[in-house]
């Protein structure tokens, strides 16, 4: 099977379909595959793939890697690790991707470790150039830029493997977007056997109990988001951006200071190290606009901030500027909307 | 039926307020600049341990944490809630460490520890965010991993039982130990200070913070228990080549202020009418309603 030096994306597989972060990074891995002029491949571990090749193709895959077996399936570290493990010093891939998930957070460092390759985690931008060493002088063309936020977000490094292969990155869902290639692309399936890749003792750890909780939150599909910062100053005030999101029926969302306040729950948190939203209206309450929550909500169609500083940095990316107390104007804003809206 | 429990912690800089010279030029933090708090997840990892120890008394909580050696302030602070030991790896050899040089690092100490059943840290540090040692070490030492974990509900038998909180919901693991194990956010938060172990470890140190005082020296001489460990990368026998800037695969090519476009806005008073103005529009528009 010895096709090499490619770039490969571990797909994430729950209810019948592939994950939507996978399938971004696929995306993302067909454009720079296409850049460096190699393959783009998956490589997907679990149980019932019967079908999965059809949801994968289209992004313009060449190979699909299938290991297939009951075991596999729900997901645990050791058994996932040693097949992407024994797999990647099979094929060499130059490039690997996986989502910054709890799954490939768990599995992507585990497999750096294992093949001395470094590894970026959470990933906002992942680009081609090449890197001179300022020490030894050496130069490296096309490497893997992996750009991230660094220091709770205040600000964005650059990273680069110039001599570890593969070069690996992880990127959270949302931030990539997902577009089919071709609808008929069609490439080759590796059928892998377990037995192959993993030994008895990677299935050392059991999942005796597993339960799914929807989350009650939904910012990424909600069309208007109240999101408060550390500038709402206390729980009780939140409590308004509540008020003001149930009579939009909007989403209350928040900045990684209001979170770490304690003043709300950290599902809700938007930004690099939260989620990535890009709502019609964004309405950001008391919100500073550290680059870490700037860079999750920029994309917004309508940016309102409200802020009694009006200096605050939000507002240089901003649509419509309010400079007042978050307590004021929520409460004003709520008996307006109630009184035109019928 | 006692455990050995090594927790990972680190001392950090509080990301949350950063000034401009927070970062050197070649890239690495200057964590001189910064207030250095114990990474948040780190005690809830320590609150894990310290809830076995409630449970399995004559369990053994040994706090091991690398940086600085200024990074003894929270292993007393390990202490004073309820820690029983606890180790510093410091060496200039490990400076410019990534994720992986330092998981190298940790693994060493670890194995000069020795005797553990479990290992326990908080999911990710908030100046990296990264989430990679606790796996990265799990890997170095050839153990399981829970990651995630909430609760560590019980660890009896060789087998712990752990609840995760991932994104689909709440999974429950039986693993065998020895593992690794990291701690999320959502789990308990850390007991406060105990005033017994406050007073008993007030002048815990390590050697190098006393070294200029011989009142302090004399006495952790005299009460082992105060000294707080100190280990070189000589003395945890690391490979210098895996260490530091040297043993990172990853290098930083450069970091940025990133500026965003900024937009042309237009103000908007705080006054009854113009904020109905303003909804009456978002209505018009359908934005709103």
């Amino acid at each position: 099977m010895a096709d090499k030096n490619n770039l490969i994306v571990y797909c994430e597989y729950e209810d019948g379909k592939v994950a939507d972060v996978s399938l971004e990074l696929l995306t993302k891995g067909r454009q720079l595959a296409d850049k460096l002029g190699i393959k783009l491949e998956a490589v997907v571990a679990g149980d019932n793939l019967k079908d999965i090749e059809k949801q994968i193709f289209p992004y313009g895959v060449d190979t699909i890697y299938k290991v297939e077996d009951a075991r596999l399936y729900p997901y645990t570290s050791l058994p996932h690790s040693s097949i992407l493990i024994n797999l990647f010093k099979e094929i060499e891939p130059r490039i690997a991707f996986m989502g910054a998930t709890s799954i490939g957070r768990d599995l992507g460092p585990r497999v750096s470790s294992a093949l001395h390759s470094g590894l970026t985690a959470d990933c906002t931008s992942l680009e081609i150039g090449d890197y001179t060493d300022a020490k030894t002088g050496t130069e490296y063309k096309d490497l893997l830029y992996q750009i991230r936020p660094a220091f709770g977000g205040n600000i964005v490094a650059t990273i680069v493997n110039p001599e570890c292969r593969p070069q690996m990155a992880t990127v959270r869902e949302g931030v990539m977007k997902k577009e089919v290639r071709d609808s008929n692309y069609t490439g080759k399936v590796v059928d892998l056997k377990a037995s192959d890749y993993t030994s008895p003792e990677d299935f050392v750890v059991n999942i005796i109990d597993r339960h799914v909780e929807k989350s009650k939150v939904n910012l990424k599909g909600s069309p208007i988001i109240v999101a408060g910062g550390y500038g709402v100053g206390s729980k009780e005030n939140f409590e308004l951006l509540q008020q003001l999101a149930d009579t939009l029926g909007a989403e209350v969302g928040a900045s990684r200071a209001a979170v770490d306040a304690g003043w709300v729950e950290h599902e809700r948190q938007i930004g690099q190290t939260g989620v990535t939203v890009r709502p019609k209206l964004y309405i950001a309450c008391g919100i500073s606009g550290q680059i870490q929550h700037i860079a999750g909500m920029q994309d917004s169609s309508l940016i309102i901030s409200i802020n009694s500083d009006p200096n605050a940095p939000i507002n240089t990316i901003a649509d419509v500027v309010i400079t007042g107390k978050v307590e004021d104007v929520l409460p004003k804003l709520i008996k307006y909307y109630k009184k035109n809206s019928k | 039926m006692s455990l050995n429990i090594i927790v990972l912690a680190k001392q950090v800089p509080d990301t949350r307020n950063v000034g401009k010279d927070a970062m050197k030029a070649d890239g690495t933090v200057n964590r001189a600049a910064l207030p250095a708090i114990f990474n948040p997840e780190d005690l809830n990892a320590l609150e894990q341990a310290l809830k076995l120890k409630d449970m399995y008394p004559g369990t053994k909580v040994t706090l091991l944490t690398m940086g600085p050696g200024r990074a003894a302030e929270i292993i007393r602070e390990g202490l004073y809630r309820g820690a029983d030991d606890g180790v510093v790896l410091s060496d200039r050899a490990f400076a410019g460490s990534d994720t992986l040089a330092t998981s190298y690092a940790l693994a060493t100490a670890v194995r000069k520890i020795g005797n553990f059943d479990l290992i326990i840290g908080g999911r990710q540090a908030i100046d990296g965010d990264t989430a990679q040692v606790g796996p990265q070490i799990a890997e170095k030492l050839g153990l399981p991993q829970v990651t995630y974990a909430e609760d560590i509900i019980k660890a009896e038998n060789g087998k712990v039982t752990v609840k995760r909180r991932i994104e689909a919901g709440v999974e429950t693991v039986t693993a065998p130990y020895p593992l690794v194990i990291t701690v999320n956010g959502s789990a308990d938060d850390c007991r406060p200070r105990n005033a017994k172990a406050t007073m008993k470890y007030k002048y815990a140190a390590a050697p190098s913070e006393v070294a200029a005082d011989e009142a302090k020296k004399e006495l952790l001489d005299k009460k082992p228990y105060l000294r707080i460990g100190e280990w070189s990368a000589a003395d945890v026998d690391a490979d210098l080549a895996q260490c530091g800037l040297a043993g990172s695969p990853t290098k930083v090519k450069g970091i940025e202020n990133v500026v965003f476009t900024a937009k042309e806005a237009r103000n908007v008073e705080p006054t009854d009418e113009a904020l109905e103005d303003l909804i009456k529009e978002l209505i018009a528009n359908h934005t709103i309603g």
